[in-house]
C-alpha cells in the first residue's frame, strides 16, 4: 500500500509530468523547430492537451469505481485545473500571439464560427469551476458543489465538437475523441441507475 | 496590393542569410518582457512583406490530398513519384483534340518567373517565385468550338504512386475547372517550376496550373488532362462540399467560411512573431481581373 508521504510524492511527479507539454512547446519555439505555422502549431498543442486532459479527469471518478480504490480522486482536481491552464493557454495564443488581441476581429469570428464560439463558451464555463475549485468554496456551496461541477459533462461536449467542426475533411480523431469522451459519460449514467436500483 | 517585380526578389542565398539573421534576432527578443511586443511586432512587420517565402516552406508545407492529408506528406511521400513520360491530353470542345509530351510543352513555351501570391481557403499564404508562362499561350494553338464555355484541368490518377488516392477523401481524380475567359486571363500560369529550379514533385510536378486570385485549391497539380466543356465543372472540392467551396472561389475577404477567417491571413513563416495581414479581394490582383466579374454578385458567385 502507498503511505501518505509516497502519495506525496506521487502529487509532485504528475503535477511536474502535467507540465512537461507546455515545457516541450516552449523548448520547440525558443530552438525554432516548429513548422512553416509556427502559431497554428502552438494552437493545436495545447488544444490537444485540453482535450487530453479533460478525458484524464473524467476517467479518475470511473476508475476509481472501478478499482474500488479512493486514491484517483486526490487528483481529480489538480487534472481539472490542468484543463483550465492548456485551454487559457490555447485561447491566449489564439487571442494573443494570432490575433494580437485584435477584438474585433475575434468577436467577429466568435460570432460567426460556431466551432470558435462552442470553444470560448467552452473556456467560460471552465471560469466557476476553476474559482470554485478549493477546499473553502467546496464548504461554502456544499451541495451545490457538486451541481456546479457537473458542468465538465458539457464542457468536454463542448470540446469535442469544437474538435470535430474546425476538422476539413478528416474526422477520424475527433470522432475518436468524442466517443471516448462519450464512453466516460455514460459511466456517470450507468452508476447513477444502478445506485437508484 | 504591390505587384511582385522579378527586380524585387532577393537570390535564395540572400535570402537565407537574412533569415538566419532574424531568427538569431527572433530568439533573443523573446526572452524579453511582454511590455516590448508592440516593439517586436513593429520590427518584424517591415521584415517580411513581399520577401518570398522560403524555399523550404514552399516545398515542405502543401496540402496536395494525394500524397496524404498533412502538410508535410506531400514532400514525404512523392519524391518517388514518376513525372517521366507524360503526356497531357487536350480535349472535349475543341476541333483537334491532341496529346502533348511534357518535353514538347516545355521546349515549345518559354518559362520566365512570375512571383505570385498563394492564398489558400485555411488562412495562410506565401509568396512564390514560380517558373511558368500564361495559360493562354496555349488555349491560342487550339481552335475551340463556339460552344466551349469551360476548361476543365484533371490531376492524373495512379493509386499505386499517390497513397492519398487509396482512400475516398476527395473524388479522384481531382478535376478542377475555369470558365474560358478566366482560363484566357495572361495571370493564368502553366507552372514548371520554382525558384528557378524544376518544380519539385510536391508542388505539382511536372506540370500544374496557378491562379493567384483564386484560393489555392483551385490550381490543379501533376495534370494529364485539359478538357474543354459546356457545361460548369463538377470540381473535387466543390463536389466533396457545395456549401464551403464554390466554382469560382475568389479570394473575397467579404465571403466567410465556416472555419477559417478570410479577413485576414497569416503568411507562412517560421517566425511566431510574423504578424497576420490582411486579406485583399482577388488576392490583391483586383486592377487585373476584376473586370472578368463586373456586374456578378460575388458572394452569390463565391
Amino acid at each position: 500500500m502507498l503511505t501518505q508521504i509516497n502519495l506525496r510524492y506521487l502529487k509532485v511527479i504528475i503535477f511536474t509530468l502535467s507540465l512537461v507539454p507546455i515545457f516541450f512547446i516552449i523548448y520547440q519555439i525558443i530552438t525554432n523547430q516548429l513548422g512553416p505555422e509556427p502559431i497554428k502549431d502552438i494552437t493545436h498543442h495545447t488544444g490537444k492537451w485540453t482535450l487530453y486532459f479533460i478525458v484524464i479527469t473524467l476517467a479518475m471518478t470511473p476508475l476509481k469505481k472501478i478499482t474500488k480504490s479512493n486514491i484517483w480522486i486526490n487528483y481529480r482536481r489538480m487534472f481539472g485545473l490542468f484543463v483550465f491552464f492548456y485551454a487559457s493557454v490555447h485561447l491566449m495564443t489564439y487571442v494573443g500571439l494570432d490575433y494580437r488581441f485584435d477584438l474585433e476581429s475575434i468577436g467577429d469570428d466568435i460570432i460567426k464560427k460556431k466551432y470558435i464560439f462552442i470553444g470560448f463558451s467552452a473556456w467560460l464555463l471552465l471560469i466557476p469551476l476553476a474559482v470554485t475549485s478549493n477546499k473553502r468554496m467546496m464548504k461554502i456551496l456544499k451541495e451545490k458543489w457538486k451541481k456546479l461541477h457537473r458542468l465538465i459533462y458539457l464542457i468536454s461536449l463542448f470540446g469535442a465538437i469544437h474538435y470535430l467542426w474546425l476538422v476539413k475533411k478528416d474526422l477520424t480523431e475527433p470522432l475518436i475523441f468524442l466517443t471516448i469522451i462519450l464512453i466516460l459519460l455514460a459511466f456517470r449514467f450507468r452508476f447513477k441507475s444502478n445506485y437508484f436500483n | 496590393m504591390k505587384k511582385f517585380n522579378y527586380s524585387e526578389i532577393t537570390p535564395e542565398k540572400i535570402y537565407k542569410k537574412r533569415r538566419y539573421f532574424i531568427k538569431s534576432f527572433g530568439c533573443g527578443l523573446g526572452s524579453l518582457s511582454l511590455g516590448s511586443l508592440s516593439l517586436i511586432n513593429n520590427a518584424f512587420a517591415n521584415v517580411d512583406k513581399n520577401q518570398p517565402t522560403s524555399f523550404k516552406n514552399i516545398t515542405t508545407y502543401n496540402n496536395y490530398y494525394e500524397f496524404g492529408t498533412n502538410k508535410n506528406d506531400p514532400h514525404l511521400k512523392s519524391q518517388s513519384f514518376k513525372t517521366k513520360p507524360w503526356t497531357i491530353k487536350i480535349e472535349g470542345e475543341i476541333e483537334k483534340p491532341l496529346e502533348l509530351s511534357i518535353e514538347e510543352i516545355l521546349s515549345s513555351f518559354a518559362s520566365e518567373e512570375r512571383v505570385l501570391k498563394l492564398r489558400c481557403v485555411e488562412g495562410w499564404s506565401m509568396i512564390i517565385p514560380w517558373m511558368g508562362f500564361s495559360l493562354n499561350k496555349i488555349i491560342n494553338k487550339i481552335k475551340l468550338k463556339s460552344n466551349a464555355k469551360f476548361v476543365e484541368f484533371e490531376t492524373i490518377y495512379d493509386p499505386e504512386q499517390m497513397i492519398g488516392q487509396r482512400r475516398p477523401i476527395l473524388n479522384w481524380p481531382y478535376k478542377e475547372g475555369l470558365r474560358i475567359d478566366e482560363a484566357m486571363h495572361p495571370l493564368t500560369t502553366v507552372v514548371t517550376g520554382l525558384y528557378g529550379k524544376s518544380l519539385p514533385n510536391q508542388n505539382g510536378a511536372p506540370l500544374r496550373i496557378f491562379v493567384p486570385w483564386k484560393y489555392g485549391f483551385k490550381s490543379a497539380k501533376a495534370i494529364v488532362k485539359i478538357k474543354f466543356v459546356k457545361d460548369i465543372p463538377n470540381t473535387a472540392w466543390m463536389n466533396a462540399s457545395p456549401r464551403e467551396y464554390g466554382f469560382y472561389s475568389n479570394v473575397n475577404p467579404n465571403v466567410n467560411h465556416p472555419r477559417w477567417s478570410q479577413a485576414s491571413e497569416r503568411p507562412i513563416s517560421d517566425n511566431i512573431f510574423s504578424p497576420r495581414i490582411k486579406t485583399l479581394m482577388f488576392n490583391g490582383y483586383g486592377d487585373e481581373v476584376s473586370n472578368l466579374y463586373s456586374g456578378m454578385d460575388l458572394k452569390k458567385y463565391f
